[in-house]
């Protein structure tokens, strides 16, 4: 199993304004999201509902191995009432149908059991591969703003430990308990065919039974939760340790950390100790009742056998009976235990799933107009457009804002002025709440995502790199890239020399998350990736914050050169990006307090004047 | 995930036995209450074996004899001995619950201590999620082996061994027919048990293989969005999990073989043995008592041969979980300081001579930082400048000895840091590191971690005021509110400013600053530099800058270039005077190198 990973970064500053108040009992602190009343039920039905025929078939393998294994001690009852007498009188015959039928049996039960493992497992994988799909397809469908309030970690864990659970229900659990309940129903159908008031002891030794079972499910349930709670906050402790190790050794952490790891592992051992005490209880229990009704029958079938009323072979077999019918209790119980952990996994990936992508693919998507001119640019209309968050507040009012094919607009301001948003609409991250936002005069909303892509592409200032090696990272801008196409656009933005150096060049494996790779190499490499994209329009947000200032001037040589004649949107906190910009929007509290050209903004009175100057002062 | 696997092959192929023989200094402090539970185990199987025999006596004796009184004794025995048996598995269950989970907790407790203390470069080859499965679901696995297959392997063979003799001695030839199928079972089990090793081994393989490709799709996800990637993304899912599938499938014909086999072959033999006994009953060598008794006892031994399976398979994985446990235990921790301290008639930060190379690249690779030499007086602080990639990170690690010098010293006020313990240095150094991590607990707490104990209110507000961190004060609870993987998420430069709230808020002798306004927008960044000035007056600092509004922090600059520190001086003066600096600073193309 994998960790939850560590703490995702959050993008703009804008995401979440400084001192903006959150509105209490927010369903995205807590770990299961509300889920609707039967969607678990709906999502295990939905999940069975394709392999009904295949369900039928493995349940009906597994009833006639059952009828199979259980016909053992009705033969033995048959010979030692029947057979035996017969041999006596010189009559071979039923013995010889005793000896062919418990082969029968036994061969019958070996291959219908080999039968039904392969059966069931293919039923499991495929609803495990159908779900792991799902989840994996719906998270990547949910939006943006889902990512910035589910934490990562949450997310990789319904995907990976909730879906092991299920897995394990699956493959173990459901199988004992139909065995179980099988089991259960054979051997009491046959004991009251042997004997009528025999059987109806077992039958009756049901009832305490299911009073234990019973009991055992409530307090165990209630013991689990607790263990489970106990160990997802082990789990929380030790990966945040790791993860951030570093910070963890500079302020001498070790100690605290120890101490606090050891209330929160005493919490687990002693929730895990109730629990394996729940367990130790119920055994005792269900073996007590067990045994009692074994002697309880004996008792009477012995008396009426004394008595004459009743054949020695129907006491044998239900005596064997009597011990099979009881094996299978401690069984039981472990499968109480995965059914609970499980059913607690399915409600919380029924809430992920019930969630729905605010962002929409469009259900009958519109192309782009070809391009008119020679300029691979297009036009960007913001129209009306106004958004606030789901945490309330409203971050851009009302906006409208027109920039046309090929210019490069630079955006400033302070935190929460909406500089972010504006990229993040202009992306398709999120939808306005109200308005539009147009890509060469075609809403983003009717874009289908691949040609929403080859119109718009957003570098960020964080930059992940994936596991596989340089090239294949670049590659993600445009994966039938070649080898010439990926150096060039490496080369363009200034990573060549640095990827040269490393140990395998451009198939150096990155390892775990860019390792050694710095964070300014790392945006370089996402610049790259973005440059070999092609976009039409180009957005970077803070995409230079870690990089120094000749990696920031090779960024924006490339801009001038290799992305000529794209329309490029530009958030930056370093008046050093302005100076490209065709034109710079200064902003504030969602609203455009200045507009115009570097020079005109620069020569006015202004905010971005005042700036400019103290920047240039820290040059001089 | 696939990085920790490149040990693989130079794992030894240890005896499954002699790994789990490590375990024992765990197991010792329960091993009374251990070896007590298999006893009672042992005597409560044997209890169960005898319940056939009191069954023979009453079918061959009261019920023979039609004697009522005795049919009452005998269901009374029969009741007793069920009694025993029932309370004797809740007994060993009792025994085992707590002192397991507790041994559990210690080898948790034991695992988590060392791993932080291994040396930052451990950290660096070893993904988090692969430290934690050996945190939790081994160390779970290892708890279910000690309360099952070890007891269990012990008390099915003397079950099966008290059994075979009861058997045996109730008619001799009935039992060697029973004992038939033994050979053949198992030789299956054994041929099936390490192909199915195999293929299980495979299968977590490529669960991990999974996790990681789902783990990087929520952490990427901004890039997959941005790239629209996500089809691909599930394409490579979709394929993944299909192989997955295939290995699964595998494992489970595997095992449907084995169970085909341990299935078939002991009712085969209990048939054949019903046979004969019919046989010998009709002709009067046997009582039907026997025959009844003698195959509830082949009944009786049903499970623990199955079982016998499945045990070993599990102590196999949890082999094989001890082996990964102790992979990470068996590293070698950061060993404290013994050397002789050198106190040297010196003040402030100097690097002597310092080389440096990852003590996992190959000893035949040019060091990362070479010669470097750097004074930095008390109370003035010095920037470090250079070029992406140029190592600037990883000298500022050496500071806090988060990595280890490769040669020369390291020394604050004349002190050599080798000398002191890492905990006298670290308590000298405050550092605040390029990525901020916060952690779980509340905004206050986070910040106060870097100071000492009486550290109070007065003290956060203040370290907060100098990071433009007010807005702690305006969350939800304040600065109690909770942050980190499970709490309130804060934006990069949020997270930044708090970093250097922590950084600042002890009032260090010397602090190490990382880049630390990067993800601050221009008005937040001239703030927290007017504000800076003040905490930089009193102590030593040094600060990697890239911007030359955060190089006019410092008194100085030095500029680190291929490795080495090749100019020092005010940043006016570099920038006049050396041309890669000017570069650096201005990005000017005719000053370029």
């Amino acid at each position: 199993m994998t960790a939850p990973a560590p703490t995702t970064t959050a993008p703009g500053e804008e995401q979440r304004p400084a001192g903006e108040p959150q509105p209490q009992g927010d369903p995205f602190d807590h770990d299961v999201l509300p889920t609707p009343p039967g969607a678990t039920t709906a999502l295990l039905r939905s999940l069975l509902a394709p392999m009904k025929a295949r369900v039928a078939v493995t349940t009906l393998l597994l009833l006639i191995q059952q009828a199979a294994v259980q016909s053992g001690p009705l033969l033995v009852a048959y010979a030692i009432d029947t057979a035996v007498p017969a041999f006596r009188a010189h009559d071979n015959g039923p013995l010889i149908a005793v000896a062919v039928g418990y082969l029968l049996c036994a061969v019958a039960s070996g291959a219908l059991q080999y039968a039904f493992i392969i059966a069931a497992a293919r039923v499991n994988q495929d609803v495990l591969l159908d779900l792991r799909g799902r989840i994996f397809r719906h998270a990547q469908a949910l939006s943006i703003d889902f990512h910035e309030r589910y934490t990562s970690g949450r997310l990789i864990s319904r995907s990976t430990t909730d879906v092991e659970s299920l897995r394990e229900l699956l493959n173990e659990g459901l199988q004992e308990l139909v065995t179980v309940v099988l089991s259960f129903v054979y051997i009491s159908a046959m004991l009251l065919w042997l004997d009528l008031g025999l059987g109806a002891v077992a039958v009756a030794s049901f009832v305490p039974l299911y009073l234990l079972v019973r009991m055992y499910q409530r307090r165990a349930g209630r013991v689990y939760r607790l263990r489970s709670t106990a160990i997802a906050g082990v789990i929380v402790k030790f990966v945040e340790t790791m993860n951030g190790i570093r910070p963890v050794r500079a302020f001498r952490r070790e100690a605290a950390n120890d101490a606090d790891f050891r209330v929160l592992n005493r919490r687990h051992e002693r929730t895990n100790g109730d629990a394996l005490l729940e367990m130790a209880r119920y055994v005792v229990g269900s073996r007590l009742v067990a045994n009692t009704a074994v002697a309880a029958i004996v008792l009477w079938g012995a008396y009426r056998v004394a008595g004459g009323s009743l054949a020695l072979g129907v006491l044998a077999a239900a005596v064997l009976y009597l011990r099979r019918l009881y094996d299978p209790i401690d069984r039981l119980g472990m499968f109480l235990n995965s059914y609970q952990s499980a059913a607690a996994s399915l409600e919380k990936i029924a809430g992920l799933l019930a969630q729905t992508p605010t962002v929409p693919e469009p259900s009958t998507p519109r192309q782009l107009p070809e391009l008119e001119s020679e300029h691979p640019g297009r036009g960007v209309v913001f129209d009306g457009v106004r958004f606030g968050y789901r945490t309330g507040g409203e971050v851009l009012p009302r906006f409208d804002l027109t920039i046309p094919a090929g210019q490069t607009v630079a955006v400033v301001g302070s935190t929460g002025a909406g500089k972010s948003t504006l990229a993040k609409l202009l992306a398709r991250f999120y939808d306005p709440s109200d308005g539009r936002v147009l890509l060469d005069g075609v809403d983003l909303r009717e874009l289908a995502v691949p040609e929403l892509r080859r119109g718009v592409v957003m570098v960020t200032q964080e930059a992940f790199l994936f596991s596989g090696t340089v090239a294949e990272n670049i590659a993600i801008g445009r994966p039938d890239a070649t080898r010439e196409d990926i150096e060039r656009a490496a080369k363009a933005i200034g990573a060549h020399d640095f990827i040269g150096s490393l140990p395998d060049g451009y198939d150096t494996d990155v390892r775990k998350r860019g390792g050694r790779i710095s964070a300014g190499q790392r945006q370089l490499v996402a610049f790259a990736r973005a440059l070999l994209a092609d976009p039409a329009v180009l957005i970077l947000d803070e995409a230079t914050s870690s990089l120094d200032i000749p990696g920031e001037r090779a960024v924006q040589r490339a801009m001038s050169t290799v992305l000529r004649g794209r329309t490029a949107v530009v958030i930056a906190h370093r008046l050093s990006t302005v100076e490209i910009a065709d034109r710079v929007l200064v902003m504030e509290h969602g609203r455009i307090v200045e507009d115009g050209t570097p020079a005109e903004l620069v020569a006015g009175t202004g905010r971005f004047a005042d700036l400019h100057r103290a920047w240039r002062d820290s040059l001089a | 995930m696939s990085t920790t696997r490149a040990t693989d092959e130079d794992r030894p192929d240890r005896s499954a036995v002699r790994t789990l023989l490590r375990l024992w200094p765990y197991v010792r402090p329960v091993r009374v209450r251990l070896f007590s539970a298999a006893f009672v185990a042992v005597l409560a199987s044997c209890t169960g074996l005898v319940i056939p025999l009191v069954l023979k006596w009453m079918v061959d004796g009261p019920v023979a004899d039609r004697d009522p009184a005795g049919v009452w004794l005998g269901a009374l025995y029969l009741l007793l001995l069920g009694l025993a048996e029932a309370l004797l598995f809740g007994l060993r269950r009792w025994l085992v619950a707590r002192p397991l989970a507790g041994v559990e907790a210690a080898m948790r407790a034991d695992l988590y201590r060392h791993l932080q203390r291994l040396p930052v470069a451990f950290h660096d080859r070893w993904a988090s999620g692969q430290l934690l499965s050996r945190g939790t679901t081994d160390l779970m696995l290892l708890r279910m082996f000690l309360a099952f297959p070890l007891t269990f392997l012990l008390v099915n063979g003397v079950t099966i061994l008290v059994g075979v003799i009861i058997m045996l001695l109730q008619d001799w030839t009935l039992g060697l027919v029973i004992l038939g199928p033994a050979i053949p079972v198992i030789v299956t089990c054994v041929v099936f048990e390490k192909r199915y090793a195999d293929v299980a081994r495979r299968a977590q393989d490529q669960v991990g293989d999974l996790t990681t490709v789902v783990e990087e799709s929520v952490l990427g996800i901004r890039i997959i969005k941005g790239f629209g990637r996500h089809r691909s993304q599930a394409r490579a899912f979709r394929e993944m999990s299909r192989t997955l599938r295939g290995t699964e499938l595998r494992k489970a014909r595997l095992l449907a073989a084995i169970w085909g086999v341990i299935v078939t072959l002991p009712e085969v033999a209990i048939g054949a043995a019903l046979v004969l006994g019919a046989v010998q009953v009709a002709d009067g060598a046997l009582s039907a008592g026997t025959l009844v008794a003698f195959l509830s006892t082949a009944l009786a031994l049903r499970w623990p041969v199955d079982s016998i399976g499945f045990l070993l398979a599990m102590s196999q994985e949890a082999a094989t979980a001890t082996e990964r446990y102790f992979e990470v235990m068996d590293a070698e921790p950061e060993k404290e300081s013994v050397g002789t301290s050198r106190v040297l008639k010196d003040t402030g930060l100097r690097f002597h001579g310092v080389r440096f190379r990852y003590p996992d690249a190959p000893s035949d690779s040019s060091p990362i930082l070479e010669h470097i030499d750097l004074h930095i007086r008390p109370g003035e602080s010095m920037a470090l400048v250079g070029a992406t990639g140029s190592g600037k990170t990883t000298l500022t690690a050496l500071v806090p000895r988060l990595h280890e010098v490769t040669s020369g010293h390291i020394t604050l006020d004349g002190q050599d840091i080798a000398a002191m313990s890492r905990e006298e240095l670290r308590s000298l150094v405050a550092v605040a590191f390029e990525e901020p991590t916060l952690f779980s607990a509340g905004v206050g707490e986070n910040v106060l971690m870097g100071a000492k104990d009486e550290a109070g209110p007065e003290e956060l507000r203040r370290a907060l005021g100098v990071a433009q961190a007010d807005f702690a004060h305006a969350l939800p609870q304040g600065t109690d509110t909770q942050v980190g993987e499970q709490g309130h998420s804060l934006s990069g430069g949020q997270r930044q400013r708090l970093a250097l709230a922590r950084a600042v808020v002890g009032r260090p002798r010397f602090l190490v600053l990382d880049d630390p306004l990067s993800a601050l927008d221009v008005h937040t960044e001239a703030a927290v530099e007017a504000a800076l000035r003040d905490v930089l007056a009193e102590t030593t600092a040094l600060i990697v800058a890239h911007r030359p509004s955060t190089v006019l922090l410092a008194d100085r600059v030095a500029l680190l270039s291929g490795g080495r520190i090749t100019a020092v001086g005010t940043h006016h003066e570099l920038l006049r005077g050396n041309a890669e600096y000017a570069h650096l600073m201005s990005g000017t193309e005719e000053a370029a190198r």
